[in-house]
């Protein structure tokens, strides 16, 4: 054999492609626990609105304010709808909605099915002849795929708000002209490509806090760490993702 | 405190393990275990902590998986079973964790339903309910229905625990440490329930214990897991009259010191 550390990278490797193999397998086989996916939802899409508003709404407004100086040189103000849309839309909302949720729904799901492997709830499920992957990895993870693109729309939604908000202030641009500005240049080359990314990106988040989450070990202190190593994995792969996907639509661009 | 009376009841064993060994890395753990179980009857296993007593019940439920040697449940080798035999012979087994390991984000009532209306088709809601609440009543606890566990004391959640463990009538059941850290009068609560459902569902079981009241109470038979396998087997009396230090250790710190 070889090292001890490569081993181990190849053995956590193997284990993560087995856990995702076994997550498709079951995703799309009866019976569905439509209740706790419905829940799911809830807890990934709806408890994260605030933060997502919160967010949104500043870097909007904020990348507004700090654009224009450089546009002013030029006599250009009016091009700053475009500009922001093009960089919320493409690019910041699905990014900033991937690392903020990473932080906070990831970190929630390594912790909460962390605690239940260290303190034998997943065992105990898995001897009542039920099915806890499906209970608990399935849900999640179909509920962080679906949400995270849903809250990286509404994210470019509300930076769009805060942009316009700024705008409105300084240019006296109606909400009317700002829109048909904005989407200009935006195209649903655009728009798929960042639903893509975003979709990806929550698939990431589930997969990788769920499989963080069931896989600790050593008690309370494993549970911290589970949740930890969730969020640096997920933000890590968010930013490779990020990197392949812009390369690929780039492709389709041109 | 009174022994119980011998049950004697032929058939083929419901639990049968040969040359059973498990070891983590270099902890050999289990070495050479032999032990089998007749229905309805309740045998006590004894043992030092960190004997393997756990380990050996996690595997006879499947949690884990032997390195070697043969376990046989119900007519079936446990290990070799796929997913879905599996999930069936574990319905008939019922596992009470030493941890209760009850589910912290739901209700008693929820945690008691899980089981049940995952495995068993076609339920209807008032079914479910009467059969939670006759179960809840069985461990004397019908009041905390919509409470959460982390409102229940250890006792009352070790009894939810096992309830919940009773929601699919198992024909064994498995009890690790069923009445550790709990007060002398909870303690005979427990063992009483014990003997309950071995009469009630006619169900056989092992009964892990430090206790060695709860092992004369609930045991038709003790056996001693020392060093890796079973030494001895027979009546809690029989175990128990002996010059072996180690087991006269084991004596006396629960009946003199
Ligand atoms: N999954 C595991 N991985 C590694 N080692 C384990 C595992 N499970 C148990 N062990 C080790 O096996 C030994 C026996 O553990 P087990 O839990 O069966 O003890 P026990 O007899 O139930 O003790 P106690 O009375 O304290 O509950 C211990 O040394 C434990 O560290
Ligand atoms: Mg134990």
């Amino acid at each position: 054999m070889l090292s001890k550390g490569l081993d181990d990278y190849f053995i956590g490797v193997y284990n993560a492609y087995k856990f995702i193999a076994r997550f498709f397998r079951q995703a799309f086989q009866g019976p569905f626990e439509f209740r706790e996916i419905v829940r799911q939802c809830y807890e990934v899409g709806y408890k994260s609105l605030p933060l997502i508003t919160l967010t949104g709404f500043v870097i909007g407004m904020v990348f507004t304010k700090q654009s224009r100086p450089s546009l002013i040189a030029f006599g250009a103000t009016s091009w700053l709808p475009s500009l922001i849309a093009i960089a919320t839309i493409r690019a910041l909302a699905p990014l900033v909605t991937g690392l903020i949720t990473s932080g906070k729904v990831g970190s929630h799901i390594g912790a909460e099915i962390g605690s239940m492997k260290v303190t034998e709830q997943i065992d105990a499920m898995e001897v009542s002849a039920t099915n806890p992957f499906r209970f608990l990895v399935v849900t999640r993870v179909i509920a962080t795929t679906f949400m995270i693109p849903v809250l990286a729309m509404y994210c470019g939604f509300v930076g769009m708000m805060g942009s316009f908000l700024n705008i409105y202030q300084n240019e006296k641009t109606s909400f009317s002209t700002f829109i048909a500005e904005a989407f200009k240049q935006i195209t649903f080359l655009d728009i798929g490509a960042s639903l893509i990314k975003a979709t990806a990106f929550g698939f990431t988040i589930g997969i990788v806090g769920t499989y963080k989450g069931y896989h600790a070990t050593q008690g309370t202190q494993g549970v911290g760490k589970a949740a930890n190593a969730a969020v640096v994995l997920s933000m890590f792969l968010i930013f490779v993702e990020e990197l392949v996907i812009v390369q690929v639509s780039n492709w389709f661009r041109n | 405190m009174q022994e119980k009376e011998l049950k004697k009841e032929q058939g083929p064993p419901v639990i049968s393990i040969q040359g059973l060994y498990k070891s983590f890395g270099e902890l050999d753990v289990l070495r050479g275990v032999d032990l089998e179980i007749n229905k309805g009857e309740n045998v006590v296993v004894l043992g030092r902590s960190g004997s393997g007593k756990s380990v050996l019940i996690k595997i006879i439920s499947g949690l884990l998986k032997p390195d070697k040697g043969s376990v046989n449940v119900l007519g079936k080798e446990v290990d070799t079973l796929n997913e879905k035999d599996l999930r069936a012979l574990r319905m008939k087994i019922g596992f009470s964790f030493q941890s209760s390991a009850l589910y912290d984000s739901m209700n008693v009532r929820e945690n008691l339903e899980f089981p049940l209306v995952r495995t068993v088709k076609g339920l209807g809601r008032k079914e479910i309910d009467q059969r939670v609440e006759e179960t809840l009543d069985a461990v004397g606890l019908l009041d905390k229905l919509d409470q959460m566990p982390s409102d229940l004391s250890g006792g009352q959640r070790k009894r939810i625990g096992i309830a919940r463990t009773l929601m699919l009538k198992p024909e064994i059941m498995l009890y690790d440490e069923p009445t550790a850290g709990l007060d002398p009068i909870t303690c005979i609560e427990i063992n009483n329930l014990i003997n309950e459902v071995q009469t009630r569902y006619n169900a056989s079981g092992i009964v892990i214990t430090h206790d060695l009241s709860c092992a004369k109470v609930t045991g038709d038979r003790v056996a001693m897991l020392l060093d890796g396998k079973f030494t001895r087997q027979g009546t809690f009396e029989e175990v128990f009259n002996t010059d072996d230090a180690q087991i006269k250790a084991f004596y006396n710190y629960n009946f003199i010191e």
